[in-house]
Order: structure tokens, then C-alpha cells, then sequence
């Protein structure tokens, strides 16, 4: 148990300094050097340089270096909703508690701000069951890219960020906000 | 209770909490390291480009996010959650499905300008870059090509 502590308090303090490295300086590759494009190709003289476009938003420590919740909340950015004409948007705002986690804060899922990207089917009912505390959800699963893990460390903000996830301290004000795991 | 049920819902969660938390722990390491990758989330498709000739696509999502939400791309135009999982090529995009649904020449530039879609180094592999889970083991892992 007391190894158990020590290791999390390890880890946090890691991600901490992580993100507190990236956060010194700001700075995206060129496309001509991330590895994945052909220097060698036309393309990269017409293509937009990431540090062109995401320079302009508000910053964060991690992924992309843009906390896009703040970018789209606060109208940098208008992304369309829709390219089809028989697509409907569907919004909803609870938060919902999850409590498995172990000796960290408590995580709280946020559907507003899920919703305000994504599809109710991209997630419902393949990865969470529309029950609060129905899931099976752990870090391995979501380590390996499953669960939060689909999106959390591919494209919307990465796993290092603990505490954006684990962000309720256990017995505080916070939590009880909460009624049966759910949060209007 | 009997002392045999106290023990086995102990163990289990345990081990795997070890394992989980050695990955996180090497995950983390790795995100320390300097990072000359790509651009976080973009995706290499790459199942038929390099046999075809043509080098791999590079789709970067911190471009198109900031002009669309995720639901038109993986709801509404039916993309699923995976780096070369749709099985994408040239006939399926001129019929108007996945990347044609927009590079038509209508809300996008269209088909013909090959080189912007077709960008990627040959012989990259199918992928996503990420800054966690593909730095578990060296990257890229998570590949997704034959
Ligand atoms: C994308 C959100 C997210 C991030 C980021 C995240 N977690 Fe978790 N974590 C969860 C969820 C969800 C659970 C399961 C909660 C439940 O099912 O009630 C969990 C559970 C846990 C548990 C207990 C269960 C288990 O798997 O052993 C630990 C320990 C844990 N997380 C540690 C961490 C650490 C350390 C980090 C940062 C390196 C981290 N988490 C980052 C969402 C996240
Ligand atoms: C990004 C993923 C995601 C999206 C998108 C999403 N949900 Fe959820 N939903 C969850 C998770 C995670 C839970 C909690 C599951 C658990 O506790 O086991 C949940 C729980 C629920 C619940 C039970 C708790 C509550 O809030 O009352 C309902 C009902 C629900 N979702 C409906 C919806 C609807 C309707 C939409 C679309 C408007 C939607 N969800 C979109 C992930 C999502
Ligand atoms: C289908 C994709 C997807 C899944 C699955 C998903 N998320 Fe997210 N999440 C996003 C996106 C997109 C954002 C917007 C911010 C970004 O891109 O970094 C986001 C943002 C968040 C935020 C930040 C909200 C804010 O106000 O800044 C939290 C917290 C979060 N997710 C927790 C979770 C947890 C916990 C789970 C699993 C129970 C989960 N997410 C599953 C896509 C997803
Ligand atoms: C909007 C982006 C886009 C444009 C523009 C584009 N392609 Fe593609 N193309 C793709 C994607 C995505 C794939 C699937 C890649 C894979 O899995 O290897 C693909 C696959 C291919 C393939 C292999 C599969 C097949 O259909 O035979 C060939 C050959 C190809 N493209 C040729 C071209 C040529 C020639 C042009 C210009 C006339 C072009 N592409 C323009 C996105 C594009
Ligand atoms: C313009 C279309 C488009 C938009 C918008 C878009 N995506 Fe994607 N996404 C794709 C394509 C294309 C792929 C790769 C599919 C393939 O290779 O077949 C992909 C792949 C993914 C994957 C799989 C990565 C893996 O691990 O293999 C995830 C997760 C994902 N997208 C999440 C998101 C999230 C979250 C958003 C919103 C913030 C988003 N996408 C917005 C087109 C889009
Ligand atoms: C939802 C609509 C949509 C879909 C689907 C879509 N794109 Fe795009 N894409 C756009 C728009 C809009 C632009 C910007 C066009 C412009 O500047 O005129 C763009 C631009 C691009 C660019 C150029 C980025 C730059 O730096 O200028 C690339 C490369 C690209 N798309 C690749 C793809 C590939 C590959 C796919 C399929 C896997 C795809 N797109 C699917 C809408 C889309």
C-alpha cells in the first residue's frame, strides 16, 4: 500500500515536470522536419505550418500546445457542426463521477464539453454504458487506447495531464455536488 | 468472510495496477525526451500508397478541428476510431465517401491537387502520432498496417 503511494506520488510529480517543460517554450515542428512528411514533396510549399495557425490560440502544456476547450468556448475558433444536410447536433450538460481511482482525486466526466465536439454514438453505447458507474473503466484499458484512451492520447489533450481527469478531491465540497454520481 | 474471498479481489486489481502504473511511468519518461515527432494527432494512412506508388497520406487533425467538430468527420461522414481502419482509397473519395465528402471542389479543394493529400514519406507506416501511448514502446506503435 505504502508503495502503491509513493509510485502515484512519483508519477504525478513526473507528468508535472513533464508538462512544465513543454510549457517553457512553445514551439511546433516544421513540416519539413516532423518526420512524417517528404521533405522532397511540392506539398510542402502550399500546406499550413501547424506553428502558423496554433500560435494564435490559447495556449496549454501538452498535445497540440492549444487548450481547445478555451479556443472553442471562447470563439477563436467556429468549427461547423455539420457538411450534411439531414444531420441533427445533440448537446447535453450533466457531469457524471467516476470513483474507481484508486488513491488519486476522483475523475469527473464532463458532457458539455464532450458534446460541444462530439456525436451522443461516438461514445454511446460501444464505449460507456448511458448509466452513471456502469462502466468498466480503469488506466490500463485507457493506456491501451481504449475507453478515454481513444481519443485521450491520440487527438483531444494527452495522458500525462492527470489532474484534468482526476480533478475532485475525495470527501470534498466538490463531490458533493454530485447526487446518485450525477452532476445538472 | 472467508479469508480465500479476501485475498483474490485483492490480488487481480494489484497486478494491474502495477502494470498500468509502469506504463505511465515509461510513458511519462518518454514525453521528457525531446520530441522531434509530428504534430500531436496527426495520422499516417498508408494501407495501399506506398504498393500504388504514391506516397502515404498525412491527415493532421489540428487542421481540420479547427474548422469542423469531430461528429461531422466520425459521426455524420462515418470515419471510425482508427488510423487506416476505413479501408480509404481513390474510388470510395471521388464517390463523394470519407475525405471526398469534402474535397470535392465544393467545400474543399478537390481530388486533382494529389501531392497535398499525398504528402507523407514513403514507407511510413500507418499511424497516429501520439505524445503517450505510442512512446510505451519505441514509436511508432500503434501501427495499424499489414
Ligand atoms: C482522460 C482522463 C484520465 C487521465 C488523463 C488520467 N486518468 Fe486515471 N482514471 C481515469 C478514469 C476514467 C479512471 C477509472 C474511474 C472509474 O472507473 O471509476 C481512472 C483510474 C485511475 C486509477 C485507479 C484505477 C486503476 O486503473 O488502477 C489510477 C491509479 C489512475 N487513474 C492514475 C492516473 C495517473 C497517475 C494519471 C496521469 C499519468 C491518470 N490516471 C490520468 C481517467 C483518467
Ligand atoms: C466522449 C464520450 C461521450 C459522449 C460524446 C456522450 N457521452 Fe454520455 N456518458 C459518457 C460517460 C463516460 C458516461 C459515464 C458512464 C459510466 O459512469 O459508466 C456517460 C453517461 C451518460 C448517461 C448516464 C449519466 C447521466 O448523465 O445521466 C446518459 C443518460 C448519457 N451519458 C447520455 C448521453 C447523451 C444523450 C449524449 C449525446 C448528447 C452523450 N451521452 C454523449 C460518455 C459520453
Ligand atoms: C470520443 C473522444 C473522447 C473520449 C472517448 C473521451 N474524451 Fe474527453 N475530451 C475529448 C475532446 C475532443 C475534448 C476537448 C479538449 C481537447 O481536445 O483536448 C475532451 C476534453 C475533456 C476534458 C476537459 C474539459 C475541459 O473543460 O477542459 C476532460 C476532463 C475529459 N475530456 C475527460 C474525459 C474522460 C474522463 C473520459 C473517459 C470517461 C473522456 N474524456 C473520454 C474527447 C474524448
Ligand atoms: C483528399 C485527400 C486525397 C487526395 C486529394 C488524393 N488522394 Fe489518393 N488517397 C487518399 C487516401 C486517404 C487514400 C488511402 C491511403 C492508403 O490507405 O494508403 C488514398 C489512396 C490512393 C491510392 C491507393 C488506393 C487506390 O485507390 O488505388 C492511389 C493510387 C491514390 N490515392 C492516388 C491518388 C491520385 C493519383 C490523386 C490525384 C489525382 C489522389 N490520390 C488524390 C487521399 C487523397
Ligand atoms: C475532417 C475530418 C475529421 C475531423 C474533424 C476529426 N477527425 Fe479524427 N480522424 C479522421 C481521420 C481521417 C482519421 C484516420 C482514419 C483512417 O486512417 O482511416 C481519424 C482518426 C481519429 C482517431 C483514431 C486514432 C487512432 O488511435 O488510431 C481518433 C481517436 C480521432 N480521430 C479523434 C478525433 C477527435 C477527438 C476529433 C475532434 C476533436 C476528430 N477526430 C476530428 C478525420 C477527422
Ligand atoms: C469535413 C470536411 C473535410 C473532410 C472530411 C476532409 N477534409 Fe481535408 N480539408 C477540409 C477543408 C475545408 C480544408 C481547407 C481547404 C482550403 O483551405 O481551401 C482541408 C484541407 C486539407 C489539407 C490541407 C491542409 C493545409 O495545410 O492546407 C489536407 C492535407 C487535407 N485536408 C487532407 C484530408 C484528408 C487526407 C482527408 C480524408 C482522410 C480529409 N482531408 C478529409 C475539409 C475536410
Amino acid at each position: 500500500m505504502r508503495v502503491r503511494r509513493a509510485l502515484v506520488a512519483v508519477l504525478v510529480a513526473v507528468a508535472a515536470a513533464a508538462s512544465a517543460q513543454v510549457a517553457y517554450k512553445r514551439a511546433w515542428p516544421t513540416l519539413a522536419a516532423d518526420g512524417l512528411h517528404d521533405p522532397a514533396s511540392p506539398a510542402l510549399a502550399i500546406l499550413q505550418e501547424p506553428s502558423e495557425a496554433l500560435s494564435a490560440l490559447p495556449p496549454d502544456f501538452a498535445g497540440n500546445l492549444v487548450n481547445w476547450m478555451a479556443s472553442l468556448d471562447g470563439g477563436y475558433i467556429k468549427p461547423r457542426s455539420t457538411v450534411l444536410a439531414d444531420t441533427r447536433v445533440t448537446l447535453r450538460s450533466t457531469d457524471v463521477l467516476l470513483k474507481r481511482t484508486g488513491e488519486l482525486p476522483l475523475v469527473v466526466f464532463p458532457h458539455r464539453q464532450h458534446t460541444a465536439w462530439l456525436d451522443c454514438t461516438n461514445c454511446h453505447d460501444q464505449l460507456f454504458q448511458q448509466k452513471a458507474g456502469g462502466t468498466m473503466i480503469n488506466m490500463f484499458l485507457i493506456l491501451q487506447g481504449e475507453k478515454c484512451g481513444v481519443c485521450h492520447g491520440a487527438v483531444a489533450f494527452p495522458l500525462t495531464e492527470c489532474a484534468r481527469c482526476h480533478s475532485v478531491a475525495r470527501g470534498s465540497d466538490a463531490e458533493k455536488t454530485f447526487r446518485n454520481l450525477v452532476r445538472e | 468472510m472467508n479469508p480465500a474471498d479476501r485475498y483474490v479481489p485483492r490480488r487481480r486489481p494489484r497486478t494491474r495496477l502495477a502494470v498500468a502504473l509502469f506504463a505511465i511511468v515509461a510513458a511519462v519518461l518518454s514525453a521528457l525526451a525531446p520530441d522531434a515527432g509530428a504534430e500531436y494527432g496527426d495520422v499516417v494512412i498508408n494501407n495501399y500508397s506506398d504498393g500504388a506508388g504514391m506516397r502515404p497520406v498525412v491527415f493532421p487533425h489540428w487542421f481540420h478541428r479547427v474548422r469542423y467538430r469531430c461528429k461531422v468527420c466520425h459521426a455524420d461522414l462515418g470515419f471510425q476510431f482508427k488510423a487506416g481502419g476505413n479501408q480509404i482509397n481513390m474510388v470510395k473519395i471521388i464517390d463523394g465517401q470519407f475525405c471526398g465528402g469534402c474535397h470535392n471542389g465544393d467545400i474543399a479543394w478537390s481530388v486533382e491537387n494529389c501531392n497535398l493529400c499525398h504528402s507523407g514519406k514513403p514507407g511510413t507506416l500507418t499511424q497516429v502520432h501520439e505524445s503517450t501511448t505510442s512512446q510505451i514502446a519505441s514509436p511508432p506503435a500503434r501501427v495499424t498496417a499489414k
